[in-house]
């Protein structure tokens, strides 16, 4: 509950702000992106976290959903004018083509642990970007066109249109995001997340981040949790890509790649494995950070790594922990799972 | 107390406590071996588990008893011979379908969920007894409410059988060595079993939690109806609450029998102490 008045709150004040016009236009187009953030920095709590497996390919979920939304909006944008009910579609394509993929990459990493399984969705990750890299997608009368060597070999004719032009990314997309709908996915996103924690197939999950044998020893089967949280993950990856490329007239494949996992990554530890309202406060900080320290032009990305470092050795003061704990409040339940440390055994 | 038991030859000569003999027994093992590379585990291990007998499984350490608890369970596929739960054959089956078809066990080192609550690890147990649909979780469908209660008051149920309800929100791992062996019986009980299997139930408690255990062993025996099959190095415990008793060493049962007749066993004698100087 905490968790969702913290978002909506955030939401109300931004609004505020934005109508007073307080707020710098550096910041305004950071706003979509933060929210893309805290739903790809939330997902992946859920197979950092709560699954207890470290996933490096989260940016390519996000890839597969940012370049199916892309191309749901552009071939929709006769059928389905209104932009806010393309957004959604898009969103809902995006989620779909993500969460399907995770599905097929779950089937072979699934079956690994710990650092393999790290390694092996870390290139699944580039193999999503080198694809998509070669990919031509385009809309013309006879429907839509995939190819692989050039838009010109699509043959799309008259009135055609090349969404996806392989190395170039995908050009004159139409910016429909917007940070309404950001809010909203957030708090969808939270609202499944949540929900499934605190549900029999949430504790089933735990269970097999906890200890596998013993899950296995009371009748969970083992694959289809592990394969539940992982396809749940990728799936809202992809919405949160598919809002966030929606969001830039241009789009290309490697803006996904193997740093933008690590970015998300990031978040997460930094906020908590585990912690769902850590997550959000850490992805929003750390997006805005670099912004506030434009001023300090060169040395900008220095003081940023210095002051992940102190944050990182702060958070894991045992003192300034037992302080947090005694502030917390009472016995009240909240969102908090500690990270699976013993888990593979 | 146990030797009000009368143990009762089979047609296949394996023995059951007499009030189970008119029922076929809930564990038929036959022929059972496991070879790990060339060493030979579990050879030729033969046993008939009465529907609500309480059984016990001795030996020396290194013997083979977990072993065989693995190979019930699937943890380790047989390399030889046939397991019948209550008749159905589980050759085909894993680890998961076993505890399905009715097999639960706890492990001699404990193996909870320990970051989750007391509460939960019951409720994790319960897994395939409330059962409700992914999505009635995640939308809080209805039916969502009901079944989370209905798991709640059977948890609860379970856990006021050690007396642990007050402990319902502590961490699993935070409890005491004992308390956390009892969580894992319950666990294990929470997956409404037909034979539970305990492996080494009584180790690290004192002889009054011993005494305690031994009660509330026969007392969940009774009220459950189910079989219990045991590991244990306490013969006070083994000689006090097992109507059968097999004596494993190297891998092959040496003796079966009431804990009468194991005790006076050359046999057994010898795996344990060792030969007689002549």
């Amino acid at each position: 509950m905490l968790t969702y008045g913290l978002v909506i709150a955030a939401y109300i004040i931004l609004r505020i702000l934005l109508a007073g016009g307080h707020v710098s236009s550096a910041l305004q187009g950071q706003l979509v992106p933060i929210t893309a953030y805290i739903v790809m920095a939330v997902s992946l709590n859920l197979t950092v976290g709560v699954l207890g497996e470290l996933s490096l390919g989260h940016a390519g979920f996000m890839s597969v959903g940012a370049f199916t939304g892309v191309i749901t909006s552009a071939s929709l944008t006769s059928s389905v004018p209104e932009p806010a009910l393309r957004l959604l579609f898009a969103l809902i394509a995006g989620g779909i083509a993500a969460g399907l993929f995770g599905f097929l990459i779950g089937i072979p990493v699934l079956r690994l642990h710990g650092d393999y399984l790290a390694i092996v969705t870390l290139a699944f990750g580039e193999i999503i970007k080198n694809v998509v890299n070669t990919l031509y997608v385009g809309i013309g009368q006879s429907g839509l066109k995939i190819g692989m060597t050039s838009g010109n070999a699509l043959n799309l004719g008259e009135g055609g249109k090349v969404i996806l032009n392989g190395p170039m990314g995908a050009i004159g997309v139409q910016k429909i995001s917007s940070f309404t709908a950001g809010f909203i996915l957030i708090l969808v996103t939270l609202f499944i997340i949540l929900n499934l924690i605190d549900s029999r197939a949430g504790r089933a999950i735990m269970a097999v981040r906890d200890n596998k044998i013993a899950a296995e020893s009371v009748g969970i089967s083992v694959w289809r949790y592990r394969m539940t949280a992982f396809v749940t993950s990728a799936a809202l990856a992809g919405a949160a890509g598919a809002l966030y490329a929606l969001n830039y007239s241009t789009v290309i494949a490697r803006k996904f790649d193997f740093n933008t996992s690590i970015l998300v990554l990031v978040f997460v530890v930094l906020g908590g494995m585990g912690n769902i309202r850590g997550s959000i406060i850490a992805a929003t900080v750390l997006t805005i950070l670099p912004e506030v320290l434009r001023a300090f032009n060169n040395v900008r990305m220095l003081i940023y790594a210095v002051i992940l470092i102190l944050v990182m050795l702060a958070t894991n003061n045992v003192r300034l922990r037992a302080w947090f704990q005694r502030i917390r409040p009472g016995n009240g339940k909240t969102p908090v799972i500690s990270g699976g440390g013993d888990g593979h055994e | 107390m146990s030797d009000k038991t009368r143990m009762v030859p089979l047609p296949s000569k394996a023995i059951v406590p007499e009030r189970d003999a008119l029922e076929r027994p809930i564990l038929e093992v036959s022929r059972l071996g496991i070879n790990f590379g060339g060493l030979v585990a579990v050879e030729d291990f033969n046993i008939a588990v009465g529907r609500t007998e309480i059984c016990g499984l001795i030996g020396p350490n290194g013997a083979g008893k977990t072993t065989i608890f693995n190979l019930l369970t699937k943890v380790y596929q047989p390399t030889s011979g046939a397991i019948l739960l209550d008749g159905q054959d589980t050759a085909s089956m894993n680890t998961v379908q076993v505890n399905q078809a009715g097999i639960a066990r706890t492990f001699q080192n404990i193996r909870l969920f320990p970051s989750l609550s007391v509460e939960d690890n019951v409720k994790i147990g319960l897994h395939n007894q409330v059962r409700y649909p992914l999505i009635t979780g995640v939308f809080r469908l209805p039916g969502f409410f009901r079944a989370e209660r209905q798991a709640k008051d059977q948890a609860m149920e379970l856990l006021s059988i050690f007396d642990m309800t007050d402990l319902a929100s502590k961490k699993a791992g935070s409890l005491p060595y004992g308390a956390q062996r009892r969580l894992e019986f319950l666990r294990a009980l929470a997956t409404n079993p037909k034979l539970l299997l305990l492996d080494e139930p009584a180790a690290g408690m004192n002889p009054s939690e011993t005494e305690e255990l031994m009660a509330s062993i026969k007392k969940i025996r009774d009220r459950f109806q189910i079989a219990i099959m045991l590991i244990e190095h306490d013969m006070r415990l083994v000689m006090g609450i097992c109507e059968g008793i097999a004596v494993i060493n190297y891998g092959k049962i040496i003796a079966k029998g009431t804990a009468s007749e194991i005790q006076d066993n050359p046999e057994v004698i010898e795996a344990y102490l060792g030969k007689k100087k002549e």
